[in-house]
């Protein structure tokens, strides 16, 4: 049995890390949302040009790879502002928009799985789209949707390791630092490995539970 | 905001070399991965819908372990922890004899994280081949193999395709974090640059429209091979 007792000893700042991952992805998840939902907004409401806007913003956020996402913001919010803002700020206004461009394709697949005849009815009985959206369509849309956000919450907190670049203490940099100092990488690795695998297999099944409650 | 643009300096010598030197590394990491895990994926995703329990159990952890850690703690792990675990020898070779560790140990993390991906897009596949095709096989007397390989399989990669695509592309992207363990590919030579000039906007500019570049080259293969493997009864 090797010897754990060094992690009980770190479990303080091992915590701080995992709460600092957790927060992030409740950041990223809510400002993604809201920027998914103002990008199918300018999608529904505004045409042509709006429509091609937001596909070249969703093109671009998907074919960069997130890091290179949180190096552009590192680098460019302090360059905007004008004064240094940390790692903390300029990696959540990065989740925010990079993740927005996936929850506004998953708002946008939600939408487009209601069949096209309930805003056809809806319109014929006297809504204007935008009530057709509220009233009709959307509270359709929602149960289809929601197993999707959470699985993308769930990437989105294995992603907020990625941090790690920028050197901000998640759960993953709290790891390799308590590694290195403490030289036992086995040991401290395989703890990790275990947690992340236990919270991210537990949130997968309580998905999957809600979407059999949402199919019935 | 106060910034001196200066695009020309991507031509300069030695940025423009090392930009192209992270883009080879870049493909040459997605490649190699992509090689093990497809093979890899494949197996595992036919063994999720074998009709052993046995193979079903092992493959379902096989992949729940695989997508369920972060790629980056994978990567970590594979870099500062199995040359631990194996036997002296070998662990001594793959620490100081294996030329480039750091990018072979890259390749191996992204190919086990991708097969984990892709099994599940095969099982998936599998899955959606209606019923009747696997009973029409079984009763013109193919065993479960020639079934596989001539009928299933054949349609699960048409329905695949689309998502099998992004996959690739997710491999290129996820490639990047080979930087952390030292791989210098193009999201590292573009920090290095940065790094270097100050010159960010032009440096991770330079290594975003490489990555569109892909991107879009991987789409226009996907609708190219999309219309020849079209087959002309709808599946």
């Amino acid at each position: 049995m090797p010897d754990l007792s060094f992690i009980a000893r770190n479990a303080s700042f091992l915590f701080d890390g995992l709460l600092l991952s957790l927060t992030l992805t409740a950041a990223g998840v809510i400002g993604g949302l809201a920027v998914g939902i103002a990008l199918v907004l300018v999608r529904l409401f505004t045409g042509v040009v709006g429509n091609c806007v937001v596909d070249a913003y969703v093109f671009v956020f998907r074919a960069i790879p997130l890091i290179l996402v949180i190096f552009w913001f590192y680098f460019m919010v302090p360059l905007i502002l004008g004064r240094p803002v940390g790692a903390w700020t300029s990696a959540i206004v990065a989740f925010t928009l990079f993740e927005g461009a996936y929850y506004s394709e998953i708002l946008r697949a939600g939408l487009k799985s209601v069949r096209a005849g309930q805003m056809h009815a809806a319109l014929a009985g006297g809504m204007n789209r935008a009530q057709a959206l509220r009233y009709v369509i959307f509270p359709q849309a929602i149960t289809a949707m929601i197993p999707i956000f959470l699985t993308q919450a769930i990437i989105l907190f294995q992603d907020t390791s990625l941090v790690f670049v920028v050197s901000l203490h998640d759960f993953l940099t709290a790891t390799t630092i308590i590694a290195n100092r403490d030289g036992r990488l086995v040991e401290t690795y395989a703890s990790a490995c275990l947690v992340y695998y236990l919270i991210c297999l537990a949130a997968t099944a309580g998905v999957d539970r809600l979407k059999r409650t949402f199919a019935r | 905001m106060n910034y001196q643009w200066n695009w020309s300096l991507l031509l300069d010598e030695p940025y423009a070399g090392w930009l192209l030197a992270g883009l080879g590394w870049t493909v040459a990491l997605s490649v190699v991965g992509w090689v093990i895990a497809l093979p890899l994926g494949t197996a595992i995703g036919i063994a999720r819908t074998s009709s052993s329990r046995w193979l079903r159990v092992l493959s379902g952890f096989y992949v729940s372990v695989f997508r369920n850690i972060p790629l980056l703690l994978q990567m970590f792990v594979w870099f500062f922890v199995v040359p631990e675990l194996l036997p002296d020898r070998l662990g001594l070779w793959f620490k100081r004899d294996l030329p480039n560790p750091e990018f072979w140990t890259a390749a191996l993390a992204l190919a086990f994280y991708t097969s984990g991906r892709l099994a599940e897009l095969f099982r998936a596949g599998l899955q959606a081949v209606p019923r009747g095709q696997v009973m029409a096989a079984d009763a013109t007397g193919m065993s479960r193999p020639q079934a596989l390989r001539h009928v299933i399989m054949p349609q699960a990669l048409r329905i695949i395709l689309p998502p099998l695509t992004s996959e690739f592309l997710s491999i290129v992207k996820n490639s990047s974090l080979a930087l952390t363990i030292g791989v210098l590919e193009l999201t590292a030579q573009s920090r290095q640059i940065e790094n270097f000039t100050f010159h960010g906007f032009e440096a991770f500019g330079a290594a975003t429209a490489f990555y569109m570049l892909v991107a879009l080259i991987l789409n226009l293969v996907m609708v190219s091979l999309r219309r020849t493997l079209t087959l002309p009864v709808a599946v």
